[in-house]
């Protein structure tokens, strides 16, 4: 089957992603620098049968995904910074609910409205803190535009998998660059849906029935009818007050995630065999630490880059190994220190950590960050 | 002996209701049910979705599809379920505050796009579940816990607003008015497009402590005697108006619905 070849920017990727991933439903409500992806879900969902609705705002734009989700369809919503703080407590929601649903948020400069059209990486704690209450969290970050199209598939079929929100968590950079990408056919890539009860069988809509991973999803409307809330609940999906079931029911949703790190977590390292020193970075400001990393190289410098791709949960292990082999991790990241402080917990003292990032809107360029370094050797 | 209604319609088991004694909700409730008896609804095709609130409690007692949602919400979420399965039949159960307030700005896009949906607000005129804050349905003058001195809010007239906004099915009717409920909810319900029901319910827990309305008979007594149809209204001497809030059906018309028109666009691409 001949591979088609695009010229896509990263919003554009996202969107032919998603509808590979077998995405049927998005609303949402336009924001700079996430718009395209509202755009092209609008000209491409009709066509395949699909839905697109643009809602009042970016809270409308979370919850209508979630309905849309429980009737079995595949759904998704962008949105950058301040929409992404008012999406915040419907993520919870699905969190809690267990409604699969992808969430896009392309992380623009600032704070507030900050710089709508430049790129920043100031969301990265939000990603996993910023709905209230304790909660599981997968959230992935591609560093190009063909990651931008692998992540989304991986997005969705997480979602479908483990019953949960996810979050891709792009920047202007990525969103916005333009690359060559091939688009698979269709057969060659992995799909994922969600386990769906069978017809006659006992149905517990928060029961997880032997061998499964999480609780068969009925659609709304195929003959189940079962309770959804964002109360605690017990297995059959009804509010308990029970102190006992809400821990149950915690341990079992951060369970999820933690007994399958393995599954959910995916780096990329480069030349960190021989590496004393490692630049720890992700997104598009990886892209910077690359071209860095190879300068430093051709000055003989034994300088490795490990980029997390899934940055929550975050590679915890992997940086923890690292911090053994090498003298010195620099972070490098579009904010005033986030990710340094996941490194500097698993790190635990092992080697010296300190971070390069600055949040005016610019890129790290290769030299910025080359100055950084050397200040640490 | 249980109700045969019940028997239908509810989820036995998760009763007795969490409402206090004399509270109106629950009428309201039996309404929905009786109007979707009456309309021979297939069970498995009704999707019942609630915001947060003690009215919406209800459709966790209701055997359906139900949907219990995050503060003002509901009606953004029962979008995306109509939206993306227009086969089902929605009914989204909202108190006073739930709709006016936090979910203020869904309720009037919801019935701009006069999408297939049929709200059902319960109306007491305060936030009962955080204990008889005011809401946007207080009469002015009146008192919540957070209005001591007496409300100095405007209230909101929900039907007024939903029909300004693009509704194209309003009715108010109160939880005294049973029989006239029970229509005006059939009707609500079969109507194509966006429709509502503003139902005046009774909170003598809050409301009616703080504003002496007494009991819960006599709160539903008020209710009696201070609400008459419009269409008898028309018809009466001016004196006999005076004081009384007019309810019954105040709109019913044809106008594209929202999802088939986006199937219509859908069917056209395929062109
Ligand atoms: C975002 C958010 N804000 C506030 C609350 C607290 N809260 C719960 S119910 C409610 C008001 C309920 O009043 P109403 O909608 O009129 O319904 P009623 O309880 O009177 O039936 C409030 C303020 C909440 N749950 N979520
Ligand atoms: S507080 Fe008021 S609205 Fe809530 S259940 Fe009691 S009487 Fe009903």
């Amino acid at each position: 089957m001949a591979k088609k070849v695009k010229f896509l920017q990263g919003n554009e990727a996202c969107v032919e992603g998603a509808l590979m991933a077998g995405m049927t439903f998005y609303s949402g409500y336009p924001i700079t620098p996430s718009t395209e992806i509202a755009e092209l879900s609008a000209e491409k969902l009709p066509r395949i049968g699909g839905k697109f609705i643009q809602m009042e705002d970016e809270i409308a734009g979370i919850a209508a995904a979630i309905g849309a989700s429980l009737t079995g369809a595949k759904a998704m919503t962008a949105t950058s910074g301040p929409g992404f703080s008012l999406k915040q407590e419907n993520i919870g929601y699905a969190a809690l609910a267990e409604v699969p649903v992808v969430i896009v948020n392309v992380q623009r400069g600032g704070p507030s409205t900050g710089l709508p059209t430049a790129p920043g990486q100031g969301d990265l704690m939000q990603a996993m803190w910023g709905t209230h209450g304790d909660h599981p969290v997968i959230c992935l970050t591609p560093d190009s535009v063909k990651e931008t199209f692998d992540l989304t598939i991986r997005a969705f079929n997480l979602a479908e998998k483990y019953r949960t929100p996810v979050i891709l968590l792009t920047d202007e950079i990525t969103g916005h660059m333009r690359e060559k990408i091939e688009i698979p056919d269709a057969s060659e890539i992995e799909v994922y849906n969600r386990i769906k009860p069978n017809q006659g069988d006992e149905y517990k809509a928060y029961k997880v029935y032997d061998g499964d991973l999480v609780p068969k999803m009925a659609d709304f409307g195929s003959g189940f009818r079962y309770h959804v809330t964002g109360l605690m609940h017990d297995e059959t999906g009804f509010p308990s007050n029970s102190t006992k079931n809400a821990g149950v029911l915690m341990n079992r949703l951060m369970a999820k995630i933690e007994d399958n790190l393995d599954d959910l977590i995916t780096y990329e390292e480069v030349e960190v065999a021989d590496a004393e020193y490692l630049i720890v970075s992700y997104g598009g400001t990886a892209r910077t630490a690359k071209a860095a990393i190879k300068t430093l190289r051709n000055e003989g410098i034994k300088v490795g880059l490990f980029r997390p791709i899934t940055v929550w949960p975050f590679p915890e292990k992997q940086v923890a190994e690292l911090s053994k082999k090498v003298k010195n991790i620099l972070v490098a990241e579009l904010n005033y220190g986030q990710m340094v402080r996941e490194v500097e917990r698993v790190v635990k003292g092992n080697c010296d950590v300190r971070h390069c990032g600055k949040a005016n809107g610019e890129v790290l360029t290769p030299e910025e960050l080359i100055r950084a370094f050397k200040e640490v050797l | 002996m249980n109700h045969p209604l019940a028997e239908g319609f509810f989820r036995m088991e998760k009763l007795p209701h969490i409402w206090c004694p004399g509270c109106g909700h629950g009428i309201i409730m039996a309404s929905i049910a009786r109007a979707i008896d009456k309309l021979g609804l297939d069970k498995d095709k009704v999707c019942i979705v609630s915001g947060i609130g003690c009215s919406s409690r209800a459709p966790g007692y209701m055997d359906f599809n139900t949907l219990h949602t995050t503060h003002g919400r509901a009606l953004a979420f029962a979008t995306g379920v109509k939206l993306a399965n227009p086969e089902l039949e929605v009914i989204v159960i909202a108190g006073d505050g739930d709709l006016s307030a936090i979910g203020g700005n869904h309720l009037i896009h919801a019935a701009r796009r006069n999408i297939g949906l049929t709200t059902i607000c319960f109306n007491n005129n305060i936030y009962g579940m955080t204990g008889g804050q005011y809401s946007p349905t207080t009469p002015t003058s009146e008192k919540g816990t957070t209005a001591p001195y007496g409300n100095i809010d405007k209230p909101f007239d929900i039907t007024q607003l939903a029909i300004g906004a693009g509704a194209t099915y309003a009715a108010k009717t109160t939880a005294y008015h049973v029989p006239q409920m029970d229509k005006l909810m059939e009707a609500a319900i079969a109507h194509k497009g966006f429709s509502l029901v503003e139902a005046i319910s009774i909170c003598p827990t809050y409301y009616g402590r703080k504003n002496k309305k007494g009991s819960a008979v006599d709160m539903m007594n008020f209710l009696k005697d201070s609400f008459i149809d419009h269409k008898v209204a028309e018809k009466l001497p001016p004196e006999k108006k005076e004081g009384k809030f007019l309810i019954g059906e105040f709109l019913n018309k044809v106008e594209p619905e929202y999802t088939e028109q986006y199937d219509k666009i859908i069917a056209q691409l395929k062109k």
